[in-house]
């Protein structure tokens, strides 16, 4: 019974969800909008992209710049499951049904390839900070790029054609609502608060009893898996897995979201990674100026706000939402702004 | 006599050629207060950090309630129940003085990222346990009202009382508080004396204290260890201590008129101003 209700409650979200995504799907299936439908799953991807990303960089404090490596791995591991299983129904369900079970596996195993990946890079690598954490994951990147070129099953720089395509409006949709339910989860628990603590102040998260190295990694793990998820999708949309789309240039672009967005926020990341897929979707009739009207849209964003848009703060921590009975159970928003306190802190000097 | 819950046997931390620390040694019972005072640079801090796992002593033994601790990391060394303040505030800025609490809580919290990523009864139980015992730490610091507020914006009093309720958070058997009154006031000071014994009695705690403040040094230690390039020059009751000519010079020196100012007991005229 206990049992039962747990599953119910950790599955909610896609219980409502799949009906609504459903229903997307055949809206825009009827309505033929074969291009909206495609920027839609784009987002979807760029969303599990910054979101899953922002769990390290954003929560936990340390700048990973080697996201794209990641999705590599869970998008190479997936598409060699498909190209040699999709082809043949599993005994017993039909073609589509065993394409789908399929595509299921593939996903989870790239999932659990990239994880793997995390965890190999993470042991050794997060006893370093800062700077010397960015190389690491950065020259992870490259080698990830420079295994594939180099590796004749994963097709050499020519990459892996003809994966079938199997990602949906509802599978990016699922993915997106699983990555932002495991993002909020994570930081309305007890164990993401020991990743803010590490993000705060490392020595004094150690000294209160918190494993900063093991917790750095499983923050590491889960991230990378997320990673992994969005490589699998997006090599299933695009019908073609090459050495090319997974360069640090793709890594840059997610830390950008998460920037963009504000680093710890989810909301942020959810709104900075949907804006930046459509504006590169709508600036592609000024060809040339395409990337000078985005980068410079990019600094003068970051120079109006550094903190990015919404900071540290979420959707549910406007006032409507701090009512519910619920909003204990987390992180709690501070109370920003006018107190006594400040003049005092002047008086003395300051303590910052 | 209860039990012995701190062991330091001849702790030495060398840094190259360089001696920070030499043979210090130094046991503690469950509700007993030591004061650890020096000059600048004497090795108190360096002290403080072999025992917390910060720094691994080179020679010598640190053991918590019989057990070695010798070369565990600082987190281990804190379950195993030591738990510090720090000379300059190191709390969790950016976050509430609830969560700073809870993050403390949480050394002992029986969940894993599996029961937070999937919501399980458990997970719920443990959350609802944290909150309730975060709370009624922030309550003993009288920082209760403060819970919804980020840490960065609690005055500074209020502060050092927060990073207090943190270490209190872990479960420690022995705090160590490292020069807890710096930056205080007079008026300031002397609640800390209060609330510092008030710790001890409700919760049995050993406390270990490294002062600059003499007055407070004096006025709640029941025994003093006095510490000089890093060698311990004198230990005993403060009393004792105040009258040891080898702890005038090298400590008292040239602030010999300090003296006068020390002997004035803790409710004094000054305490008033």
């Amino acid at each position: 019974m206990a049992a039962a209700r747990t599953v119910l409650r950790s599955f909610l979200p896609f219980l409502v969800g799949i009906p609504v995504l459903l229903a997307v799907q055949w809206f825009l299936d009827r309505s033929e909008m074969g291009t909206e439908k495609l920027i839609l799953i784009n987002v979807a991807i760029n969303v599990v992209l910054a979101v899953s990303l922002n769990v390290v960089n954003g929560f936990t404090g340390q700048f990973s710049l080697g996201h794209a490596g990641f999705m590599a791995v869970g998008a190479y591991t997936a598409a060699k499951i498909t190209l040699v299983w999709a082809g043949e129904p599993v005994a017993g369900l039909s073609p589509d049904l065993s394409e789908q079970l399929v595509f299921t596996l593939a996903l989870v195993a790239g999932m659990g390839t990239a994880a793997l990946a995390g965890f190999l890079v993470g042991m050794p690598s997060l006893r370093l900070r800062g700077d010397y954490l960015a190389i690491v994951t950065l020259g992870f990147g490259m080698i990830i790029v420079s295994i594939i070129e180099n590796v004749e099953p994963l097709g050499r720089a020519i990459g892996l054609s003809g994966i079938p395509r199997l990602t949906t409006v509802v599978w990016a949709g699922v993915a997106v609502i699983a990555t932002i339910s495991m993002a909020r989860r994570l930081a309305i628990s007890t164990q993401g608060r020991a990743l803010f603590a590490i993000r705060e102040d490392e020595v004094a998260a150690e000294a209160m009893g918190v494993d900063t190295t093991g917790y750095k990694v499983r923050a590491f793990v889960i991230s990378a898996a997320f990673a992994g998820l969005a490589g699998g999708l997006m090599v299933h949309l695009l019908q073609l897995a090459t050495p090319r789309s997974f360069t640090f240039i793709r890594s840059f672009e997610v830390v950008v979201m998460v920037v963009l967005g504000g680093l710890g926020s989810i909301t942020g990341s959810v709104l900075a990674a949907a804006f930046l897929t459509v504006v590169i979707e709508l600036l592609r009739e000024f060809d040339k100026f395409r990337m000078v009207i985005y980068a410079v849209m990019l600094i003068a964003l970051m120079l109006l706000r550094p903190q990015g848009l919404f900071g540290t703060r979420e959707l549910w921590d406007l006032p409507l939402f701090r009512r519910l009975p619920w909003r204990r159970l987390g992180v709690t928003p501070g109370v920003e702004g006018a107190s006594p306190t400040e003049v005092r802190d002047d008086e003395q000097g300051g303590t910052r | 006599m209860s039990e012995l819950v701190l062991q330091a046997d001849r702790v030495t931390m060398r840094f190259g050629g360089l001696r920070a620390l030499s043979e210090f040694t130094l046991s503690m019972r469950a509700g007993e207060l030591v004061g650890l005072i020096g000059p600048n640079g004497a090795g108190k801090t360096t002290a403080f950090n072999a025992l917390t796992g910060v720094y691994v002593p080179t020679e010598g033994e640190v053991r918590v309630a019989g057990a070695r601790v010798n070369g565990m990391r600082p987190h281990q060394i804190c379950i195993r129940g030591i738990a510090r303040t720090f000379q300059n505030i190191r709390l969790f800025k950016e976050l509430t003085a609830l969560d700073n609490v809870r993050i403390a809580c949480h050394a002992g919290a029986e969940t894993g990222f599996f029961d937070a990523l999937f919501l399980t009864g458990h997970h719920k139980r443990e959350e609802q346990r944290i909150l309730e015992r975060a709370e009624a730490y922030l309550d003993v610091m009288n920082l209760l009202h403060r819970a919804d507020e980020l840490a960065k914006n609690l005055p500074y009093g209020e502060q050092r009382r927060l990073e207090i309720a943190r270490a209190l958070a872990t479960g420690p058997k022995v705090l160590c508080l490292d020069e807890p009154a710096a930056g205080m006031n007079a008026s300031e000071k002397t609640e800390l004396m209060a609330l510092i014994r008030d710790i001890r009695q409700k919760f049995g705690l050993a406390i270990l204290l490294i002062e600059h403040d003499m007055r407070v040094a004096m006025g709640v230690s029941e025994r003093m260890i006095v510490l000089d390039h890093g060698v311990t020059i004198a230990e005993g009751k403060p009393e004792e201590i105040r009258r040891n000519p080898k702890v005038i010079e090298a400590y008292l020196g040239d602030a010999y008129l300090e003296e006068q100012h020390i002997a004035v007991p803790v409710s004094g005229p000054e305490s008033a101003s």
